[in-house]
């Protein structure tokens, strides 16, 4: 099994960096191998004609659904905040520096 | 009342309903199980005792009234741990929900309080239902009750081995590729996987959206039925449950009989390389048990079964992808503290708070869905699982329903499938149902040498749960 750039491999370290997984050098070596045996796996769908073969999202089908337009109070500032990681003032959820540059307190 | 602990829900109904049990001693009794085997078979991932039973408490008043909210008012039921119960924890055995409180109750947790039933206690699991042993819980290790060296399957091993253990009568679970099933079939206990769109999804944390169903673990197929009457039905909360009618179950057991079925034996799933004798053995029995029964015994095919294995772990895995980006960091759940800015935030709090095999999945859906393999993957995919789909339809043209193995073996040892395509395949015969949306049991149906429950799976068309139930209860009463 190849180990990245060609047609069909799996190149762990973009995978990870797409999927926003931060993965030690070990871990990245280990799932290399893995990954490739679990995509060899999956690749006997290729052996399958499906040509004109309509594909299936839903096992059973289902339209979207809307509700009325009415505005609802579900849930209060407080709690939907409970379970955030930072806040500030109790208001706002806190988030590492967006920009570059001197960071904010 | 010594055994308390052993009695169906049904059981347990009518010593409440002819006041010869109190709620409160029901659930102490359970209570106090789980104080004393919980310590080896770690089914539970929490219990708060204050809170059944002030709930017990409170069911008696109504009983002491003549106003139970229905028969099983009062009755302790295990929730899985992917299921929201408001102001409790709802990990999913992971690292990165560790400290979340769910602030609302999910549709079928709704529906089981209506009916009086009471959230008892988090069962272990698979971290985001991603395993077929319980190893993958990021918190510890359920063992089976039968054998504590064994595992007790998964996703849904800690409702599975709960009930086995005598811990609780019933408890919910969720089954995407077989988490209800196989689990149900290593600890020797009934799983129903109930057609998609039955069960409302609202609450339950996403896995795999178009796979995922909740159904219930049961000591008995009359519990499962009663279970499906109370969580069954219409949500508005959750766009892919069913408007079609749902309920009446249990009462339609009095009808149950085979006589004159056609019950469908898909060969691929008897010339399956490398199943057990033990297993090849009592699904025979089985056959025999349905064939004296009355039922006709019709040899059917589904040509496409060599393909659901490798069609599942594509969709299920892009949908996975998709659903687990929401673990960010950012609003609930685990945040590094190492992270110096967003993409930081993401990469180091993902990589620190999944584990391994939840890693394992996301990579693959990230990379069937990426640029360039979306066509290979998973529109092909996609276009299997039409096939998949017709060949149940097919089979559903000569037989009403169909009779396979759960698994290919009885519940493995720790550590014994540490290669994680192995573990895979021990949900071979499962997987196909999920992607074809129909509904199907696992029911316990013998033992292997060494005492380990082997189950056989009903596998029936979309909505005919009735026809399933009656089947299994008529195996039950054999």
């Amino acid at each position: 099994m190849s180990t990245g750039g060609g047609e069909n491999s799996f190149n762990a370290a973009k995978v990870a960096l797409l999927a926003r997984l931060e993965l030690s050098p070990e871990a990245l070596e280990k799932l290399q191998g893995e990954m490739e045996a679990i995509v060899g796996y999956v690749n006997q769908l290729s052996e399958l004609n499906v040509d004109g073969i309509e594909p299936t999202a839903h096992a059973i089908p289902r339209n979207n659904v809307l509700r009325d337009d009415v505005a609802e109070v579900d849930f209060d500032r407080a709690t939907m905040l409970s379970n955030a990681p930072a806040t500030i003032d109790d208001e706002l959820i806190k988030m590492p520096q967006v920009l570059p540059g001197e960071g904010m307190s | 009342m010594s055994d308390l602990t052993k009695l169906s829900v049904a059981q347990c109904a009518e010593l409440l309903n002819g006041k010869q049990i109190s709620s409160a001693e029901l659930c102490k009794a359970f209570i106090d199980q789980v104080k004393r085997v919980d310590p080896t078979i770690q089914a539970f991932l929490a219990l708060d005792e204050a809170r059944v039973l002030a709930a017990a408490e409170e069911s008696d008043k109504r009983r002491a009234q003549g106003a139970p909210l229905s028969p099983f008012d009062g009755i302790p039921v295990g929730i899985k741990d992917c299921i929201s119960v408001k102001e409790e924890r709802c990990s999913c055995a992971s690292k990165i929900l560790e400290n979340f409180k769910a602030v609302y109750d999910a549709g079928v947790i709704k529906k089981l309080r209506k009916a009086g039933f009471i959230p008892f206690g988090r069962t272990n699991m698979d971290e985001f239902a991603m395993g077929s042993s319980c190893e993958n819980s990021a918190f510890q290790k359920t063992r089976n009750p039968r054998n504590p060296d064994c595992v007790p399957g998964g996703s849904s091993g800690g409702s599975a081995a709960a009930v086995a253990a005598d811990e609780v009568p019933a408890a919910l679970a969720s089954d995407t590729g077989g988490s209800i099933r196989q689990p149900a079939a290593f600890c020797g206990v009934v799983g129903l996987k109930p057609t998609y769109g039955r069960v409302s999804r609202f609450g339950l944390v996403a896995f795999a959206s178009s796979l995922d169903q909740i159904g219930p673990i049961t000591k008995t197929v009359e519990d499962s039925a009663i279970l499906l009457d109370t969580i069954g039905g219409h949500d508005p909360n959750d766009c892919t449950s069913l408007e079609a009618e749902c309920g009446g179950f249990a009462e339609g057991l009095k009808k149950a009989s085979v006589k004159g079925l056609k019950i469908g034996l898909p060969k691929e799933y008897y010339e399956l390389e490398g199943m057990s004798d033990s297993v090849k053995k009592c699904a025979q029995e089985a056959i025999e048990t349905f064939q004296r029964l009355g039922a006709e015994l019709v040899d059917v095919s589904l040509p496409h079964t060599k393909y659901s294995m490798a069609c599942y772990y594509i969709v299920a895995t892009a949908e996975a992808s998709a659903n687990l980006a929401r673990f960010d960091g950012v609003r609930y759940g685990y945040r590094s503290p190492d992270a110096r800015d967003v993409l930081e935030n993401y990469m180091k709090s993902r990589g620190e708070g999944f584990g391994t095999e939840v890693k394992r999945r996301i990579m693959l859906g990230t990379y069937v869905l990426s640029s360039g393999y979306y066509d290979a993957y998973y529109l092909k995919a996609q276009k299997v699982r039409t096939l998949i789909r017709r060949d149940f339809e097919n089979a559903y043209k000569q037989c009403d329903i169909l009779l396979t193995p759960v698994t290919p073996a009885t519940a493995f040892r720790f550590g014994e499938k540490s290669d994680p395509l192995q573990m895979y395949l021990s949900d071979v015969f499962t997987t196909s149902l999920n992607l074809s949306g129909n509904c199907g049991i696992s029911i316990p149906a013998g033992k292997d040498p060494n005492g380990m429950p082997i189950g056989v799976q009903l596998m029936a068309p979309a909505l005919a749960e009735q026809l399933l139930f009656n089947t299994a209860y008529a195996f039950e009463k054999r």
